[in-house]
């Protein structure tokens, strides 16, 4: 994915929030599932429930390991009732393959022969034509003549969708769309736009926000979906499902690590900033760097990635506290360098998403 | 009669942040506006169906980011995206583009002076630092140099404190800036002209003054501040336009409890026994108020809503000698296209940015020399936008609206504004422009000019000063509006002003606003 297809990636950012900004997410990783048991292996694999799916839904969930630790997240798209896709940022052929042995199920990795374009924010929707999906649903349809999946879908917290094309006609359909929206103001958007706009709606990263399982060095690297705030996709009335035994006993006690959404407070930016005679500075785009947060004495946690909203004029970070300091309202500190030196700043724990507009759903 | 803590005459900005923060702080708070709609020279008209014009003011370049933290405005609506770059078509056929990447503005700058290309960065720099120097004196009340009281006497300690604190380089410069024109300033650093031209631009917007006129390059440095902010951006173009700067400030007034009426046009402010005790409105109701605030300008508040029987004669004479001489227009077009410049054809980035009519030194010179002797300016400077390439919601699909700033077009016209006068002056500003985009007149939809006299008649500025007076050095920090009177307070007890007419004046800044707030409840 491109990091920006201007010298700044601003106007793309703004795209998002106030017109429409299209993105390529090709690269994700898409697996077509088949076949008479194609429900029961995803329901099976990941932690929300996806047998009870309704044709046309689209889930969002991740998938854990045995021991109860994320491997991946992604959507799952209930295509027909013996078809989904599921899209994923990492490869999951071989997992998937692995858990279907006995089942009646066939997984092709499409990744290379689907495209997928993603359009968003708020002039989206009048830009495909009225078109009418509900949130997290998804349906075929054509664009000027192409044929095309659209989902009501996105990486961004605004009104959007995703647009799920054959390869051949990829390249037609980013032309179409944006011949359609440039009197819209669409923009071509890269990731250091999706970035902020990810951050202000609370979204995850993985290898960002936190380590998949298969590619952590150490246990205390992996994260179980308690800990990265998704317990609500994890259904525990399911007989069965890869790690449930884990995350039920982890429901059980209560996760040691919470995710969390964190504002770094402006005036004691600033005062740092004015004791070495400077203006406050703030990150033009957004970081993904490992920093430590305190409350007095202790270190409470880190953040993972933050950055400016300069929609929200806020300056936010998503972090990982211990369970004791995750609460909303808690005052703590977070590290930050302020010419060459380590200085802490006064940081307070808020509710995610930072942003979150009636239109996303409405 | 009604009974409040405070009433706000006027809904423009600052009366609206003055009226926030007095909520805030649990005052009982009435905003009462003339007009229909509140926003005063900021707000959004659909002049012509389908298309919305910021009438008056038209970007945020101003407005003090602790304002909006405080006031939490993005939370009431206010989004503001970035103006990225400055265009000066030249009659030449060539231009100069100022862009906000520093190697392609660099390279640009090359092209007309190495030594410009060179400058740009030193004196972005100093700017800089001279508006860090600044800065500090807009958040405060002005300490008064000729009183000896105590709290005075401490603000003139700290001020010096602070200015000594600058250094003598940079206390020269400072003093530079405050004393010389902006074109003798510019002189100092650049040589190519479209680049001084456009730069001293911003000096003399607002005022009837021209580049070569001392005093100017404060102004410049005024219009900068904004800039200081940075990553921040406190300067752009309100999504929505001007009016969604003025509806988020009300939107947090509102949530603080404060209470706003339109269309209740204040007749005189009630005075009895040297206090004031309330309002009168037009249609005779009495709305009584522990205190009351001014946002209109001194000129309307003092000799209008006051009236010269309840105040000092000196102060009324120097209320009267208090200078607006508006100079400046607005020209807003709703267009079927873009307009295409000879000098950098097609839809590029350029067209996102502003463009300056300011090809050189000498012809906004010449554009004031004609406003000085009571004409408009028959080749003017221009200010232009196209706000619906950045909010596509501003015109119908496909179609566009441009926002030109024009000067000068002397409130004081020889033998004054008439409709006819307005129309030929709108003809000669797309006259004009339309030499630099050929296409500019095809594309024309419908037109609205709007000349000093009818800021004057809409907004109630007086003399359509879009400052509520010029902003001077001899009308700046403590003598602003009037001498012993800079502090928001006035002759009148119970009364404070919270206008532009106040320090640290005009722009869509909120400065005043908040500074009287602050005075008003006690906070400095």
């Amino acid at each position: 994915m491109a990091s920006s297809y201007e010298l700044s990636h601003e106007r793309e950012y703004h795209a998002i929030r106030s017109a429409a900004a299209l993105l390529d997410v090709s690269p994700l990783y898409k697996y077509r599932v088949r076949g008479k048991d194609a429900a029961r292996l995803l329901h099976l694999v990941v932690t929300r429930s996806v047998e009870d799916m309704k044709v046309g839904q689209v889930g969002y969930t991740p998938w854990c390991d045995a021991a109860g630790k994320v491997l991946d997240d992604g959507t799952i798209a209930r295509l027909g009732e013996r078809e989904f896709r599921m899209t994923a940022a990492e490869p999951n052929l071989r997992w998937l393959e692995d858990n279907a042995v006995g089942l009646d199920v066939s997984v092709e990795d499409v990744s290379d022969s689907l495209a997928a374009l993603a359009l968003q924010g708020p002039a989206s929707r009048i830009i495909l034509e009225e078109i009418d999906l509900k949130y997290f649903r998804i349906a075929d349809t054509t664009f000027r003549g192409i044929p095309v999946q659209v989902s009501r879908t996105g990486y961004t917290g605004d009104l959007g969708f995703e647009l799920w094309v054959r390869k051949e006609r990829a390249l037609a359909l980013w032309d179409a769309l944006i011949e359609a929206g440039t009197p819209y103001g669409i923009v071509p958007a890269g990731m250091l736009a999706l970035d902020v706009a990810r951050i202000e709606a609370g979204l995850m990263l993985i290898d960002v926000d936190y380590v998949p399982a298969r590619k952590a060095l150490i246990d205390s690297q992996t994260s179980s979906p308690f800990e990265l705030d998704l317990a609500w996709t994890v259904n525990l009335q399911k007989e069965r499902f890869v790690g449930r035994e884990a995350l039920a006993a982890e429901a059980a006690r209560g996760p040691q690590w919470q995710f969390v959404g964190v504002e770094i407070e402006w005036q004691s930016l600033e005062r740092l900033y004015a004791e070495v005679g400077l203006a406050t500075r703030l990150p033009a785009t957004a970081w993904r760097t490992s920093v430590p947060i305190y409350s007095g004495g202790e270190q409470a946690g880190y953040a993972t990635s933050g950055g400016w909203s300069p929609l929200l004029k806020k300056y936010v970070a998503l972090a990982h506290l211990q369970s004791k300091w995750a609460a909303p309202g808690t005052g703590l500190e977070i590290e930050i360098t302020v010419e060459h030196r380590r200085k802490r700043a006064g940081a307070r724990v808020v509710k995610k998403p930072f942003f979150d507009p009636e239109r996303k759903r409405g | 009669m009604a009974s409040y803590d405070a009433v706000v005459i006027g809904a423009g900005h600052n009366s609206l942040v003055c009226a926030a923060y007095l909520a805030r702080a649990g005052r009982k708070v009435l905003v009462v506006e003339r007009r229909e709609r509140i926003g005063g020279a900021a707000v959004t008209e659909e002049v012509f169906p389908g298309f919305r014009f910021s009438v008056f003011s038209y970007v945020v370049s101003l407005l003090r980011p602790e304002i909006i933290r405080e006031l939490e405005l993005p939370r009431h609506g206010l989004h503001i995206l970035p103006l990225e770059s400055t265009f000066t078509p030249l009659p030449d056929g060539n231009y100069l583009a100022q862009w906000n990447d520093h190697d392609q503005n660099r390279r640009e700058l090359a092209r007309h002076s190495l030594r410009d290309a060179e400058a740009y960065d030193e004196f972005g720099l100093m700017l800089h630092q001279m508006a860090r120097a600044v800065k500090p004196l807009l958040a405060m009340a002005p300490p008064d140099p000729t009183s000896l009281s105590f709290g005075d006497l401490m603000g003139m300690k700290r001020l010096g404190e602070h200015f000594r604190g600058l250094g003598v380089k940079r206390f020269s410069m400072l003093t530079k800036l405050l004393t010389m024109s902006s074109a003798d300033f510019l002189d100092e650093w650049f040589e190519s002209e479209p680049l001084k031209a456009t730069k001293s631009a911003s000096g003399i917007i607002g005022t009837l003054l021209g580049p070569r006129s001392p005093g100017t390059a404060y102004v410049l440095l005024h219009h900068y501040m904004g800039e200081l902010d940075g990553v921040f951006r406190a300067w752009g173009f309100a999504k929505g336009g001007n009016g969604s700067v003025t509806a988020a400030i009300a939107g947090a007034a509102q949530a603080a409890g404060a209470e706003i009426r339109t269309a209740a046009p204040v007749a005189q402010v009630l005075v009895k026994h040297g206090r004031a005790r309330g309002v009168l409105l037009d249609d005779g109701e009495e709305i009584g108020a522990k205190l009351v605030v001014s946002g209109a300008d001194p000129r309307r508040t003092f000799l209008g809503l006051v009236g010269e029987q309840h105040l000092p004669g000196p102060f009324v004479d120097s209320i009267r000698r208090f200078r607006f001489r508006g100079s400046s227009a607005k020209v807003n077009l709703a267009l079927g296209e873009l307009p295409d410049f000879a000098a950098l054809p097609g839809r590029g980035p350029h067209l996102r940015g502003a463009v300056s009519i300011s090809p050189s030194v000498d012809y906004l010179e010449r554009a004031y020399d004609e406003a000085k002797y009571g004409e408009y300016s028959k080749r003017p400077y221009m200010d232009i936008v196209i706000p619906s390439l950045l909010d596509p919601q501003m015109a119908p699909p496909g179609k566009h609206v441009m926002s030109i700033f024009v000067q000068y077009a002397p409130y004081q016209l020889n033998g004054g504004w008439t409709d006819a006068r307005r129309e030929a002056f709108g003809d000669t500003v797309v006259d004009t422009l339309a030499q630099y985009a050929p296409n500019l007149k095809n594309a024309i939809l419908h037109r609205q000019v709007v000349t000093p006299a009818d800021i004057e008649r809409i907004v109630g500025l007086s003399e359509g000063n879009i400052f509520q007076g010029e902003l001077s050095l001899q009308q700046m920090f403590f003598l602003r509006p009037v001498p012993a009177w800079a502090k928001y307070r006035t002759p009148v007890s119970a009364l404070w002003q919270c206008g532009a007419g106040t320090h640290p004046g005009g722009g869509v800044m909120g400065a005043s606003g908040r500074n009287a707030a602050m005075q008003i409840l006690g906070r400095s």
